[in-house]
């Protein structure tokens, strides 16, 4: 029998301060809002974007939340890329920061964490204040190291090959559901569908209630201030105390479930309750909410926006999936080609900790920059023929998708296993997947989002 | 010629000739042996070249750097003797090193 009021103070004590310190920020972002009479202003508005060649190179700003939207963004990151590499753009909405937009070069940034610092965000902009959530994707060694440690066994191959099977029969179901030779929404039937149900059995979070995580996640990537996303900070914070609630819950329950004798499992919260420097976690809430929220978000926008590019791009390179059905070999080595296309997330920003020079440029002590990966995926000195998917391609594991150095991807093979087993599954069903309306995409300078992509399948006949 | 032995999670070996001047990361993939990845290229900085060096080679090939250590540390089946080897530099002493190879590169 446990005390159920002992029960109900545990859950006060550690929600309580959670929820009072978003709703403090919430009560602060509002008054600045209504002193700065900015309430229910955009700060970004959409207009046409123009074609490259008619910007000065000095005011080409890649932090413009449209330029994916619009298909502007391959002409201006090719013309940075060949006229100036390490780019400066001072006056962009988020401040001013470099671009830098080779391969070679943000390999270099990226695994020099002494050089340049991923704190305190990784983003452009800034999330509202004092929602300044940590996560260690945004801290450096040693502490990154601790946290990051704490729940890097999710992913451990031994997890990875129990997971295999309950992946299979997870695509399976969702794709004998969908609809034939009629037109649907990808995006929600199948790439939301199938990371969410991923995401509930990690954090082995209530499976009917999995929608959940997808929202807060959305949230979470969409805020104007930290990415020119379209989100309203009200619903943000509202969403906030909501995750804050519904994580906090999730972490009390297992808790008391594992204190009454149940078998501990290989979800992340159990991974947590089970390290020594995370096992108090609850107690940091803004430690707390970034690491789920981090965990959330990294296995959420990345894949689903990969299980929808993969389409997209199979449909404007026809021949790719003649070569694909001829040949089901290649689907691991497309898995990366995809991937290495979509660059679902645009970009990681650092800060510099010292003076330095980079490509020739002299880069300030303190100065914002932002390493593109999506530019370095379809940089011409590492891959032919960049702009286009080519599913055999020799070199598409060297792409930059996943970052590299200590904050690489930690879910990259979950991730790749969930793309290869949606392609195997696919490959044994469908004749043709046809995208039949111009998809629509996500506002942000970050998430390399699609938001619909209207789709209809062809059944394979019996054979 | 001097050559190494590969030896994959299921038992298979792969032999491949050493050749000094290359990495051992370069010697398996320009020589195709299944389960070494070297994603970035050899720059240390994605991990997927762990191998596990056999314990007897272990003092003659050496142990890892600091930038290698930060990778290898980050994975969760890391052994006493894992190394990446693209930070390996092939020695004509080598001849018949055996390393492992990891089940899943991370």
């Amino acid at each position: 029998m446990f005390n159920v009021a002992e029960e109900i103070g545990e859950k006060v004590k550690s929600v309580v301060p959670m929820e009072l310190q978003i709703r403090g920020a919430h009560l602060y972002d509002k008054t600045r809002r209504f002193v700065t009479r900015t309430d229910g202003q955009k700060i970004f508005v959409e207009r046409p974007i123009p074609p490259v060649d008619e910007v000065e190179l000095a005011d080409i700003d890649l932090s413009n939340p449209f330029l994916y939207r619009q298909g502007r963004w391959q002409s201006y990151f090719e013309r940075v890329r060949n006229e100036a590499p390490v780019h400066y753009q001072a006056n962009s909405p988020f401040g001013p920061f470099w671009s830098i937009t080779r391969h070679a070069d943000i390999i270099a940034v990226d695994k020099n964490h002494e050089a340049f610092s991923a704190e305190p965000f990784i983003i452009i902009g800034e999330p509202p204040r004092f929602m300044d959530i940590a996560m260690f994707i945004a801290m450096d060694p040693p502490r990154h190291d601790r946290q990051r440690a704490a729940v890097q066994g999710v992913v451990a191959p031994k997890n990875l090959r129990e997971m295999e099977g309950l992946i299979r029969s997870r695509v399976k179901e969702v794709l004998d559901e969908l609809p034939v030779d009629q037109p649907f929404n990808w995006v929600d039937r199948v790439s939301i569908e199938l990371t969410a149900r991923m995401l509930a059995t990690l954090l082995d979070f209530p499976y009917e209630q999995r929608h959940k995580l997808v929202e807060w996640s959305d949230l979470a990537t969409s805020m104007e201030q930290a990415n020119g996303g379209p989100s309203d900070n009200d619903e943000v914070f509202r969403g906030m105390v909501d995750m804050a609630r519904g994580l906090s819950a999730l972490w009390h329950d297992k808790k008391t479930r594992l204190a009454a004798g149940e078998e501990p499992g290989f979800d992340l919260i159990t991974m947590l309750q089970s390290n020594e420097d995370t096992k108090d976690l609850i107690d940091r809430p803004m430690e707390f909410l970034g690491n789920l929220t981090l965990l959330i978000v990294g296995g959420n926008d990345t894949t689903r926006n990969s299980m929808s590019g993969g389409v997209l791009a199979l449909n404007q390179f026809p021949d790719q999936f003649e070569k694909l059905k001829a040949n089901p070999d290649l689907i691991p080595n497309m898995v990366s080609e995809i991937i290495r296309w979509q660059t679902p997330l645009a970009y990681m920003r650092r800060i510099a900790k010292k003076d330095t020079v980079l490509n020739g440029q002299f880069i300030r002590k303190g100065d914002k920059l932002v390493m593109w990966y999506a530019s370095g995926n379809r940089d011409e000195r590492v891959f032919e023929r960049p702009d286009e998917l080519v599913i055999d391609r020799k070199n598409a594991r060297n792409h930059i998708a996943f970052g590299f150095g200590v904050h690489r991807c930690m879910g990259n093979r979950l991730a790749e296993m969930q793309l290869r087993i949606l392609w195997e599954e696919l490959l044994t069903r469908f004749e043709k997947i046809e995208v039949v309306d111009e998809p629509e995409y996500v506002q942000s300078n970050f998430v390399r989002g699609i938001s619909k992509l209207t789709v209809r399948l062809t059944p394979k006949t019996q054979a | 010629m001097a050559a190494v032995t590969f030896v994959s999670h299921d038992g298979e070996k792969h032999e491949a000739p050493l050749e000094e001047g290359l990495t051992l990361m370069q010697v398996a993939v320009d020589n195709g042996v299944p389960g070494i990845d070297g994603d970035c290229g050899g720059e240390a900085a994605c991990g997927t070249c762990h191998v596990v060096v056999d314990a007897q080679w272990a003092d003659t090939v050496g142990g890892s750097g600091p930038v290698e250590e930060e990778m290898l540390s980050m994975n969760p089946e890391r052994q006493p003797t894992s190394r990446l080897s693209c930070q390996m530099n092939v020695s004509d002493g080598w001849d018949g090193l055996t390393v492992h190879l990891p089940e899943f590169q991370m």
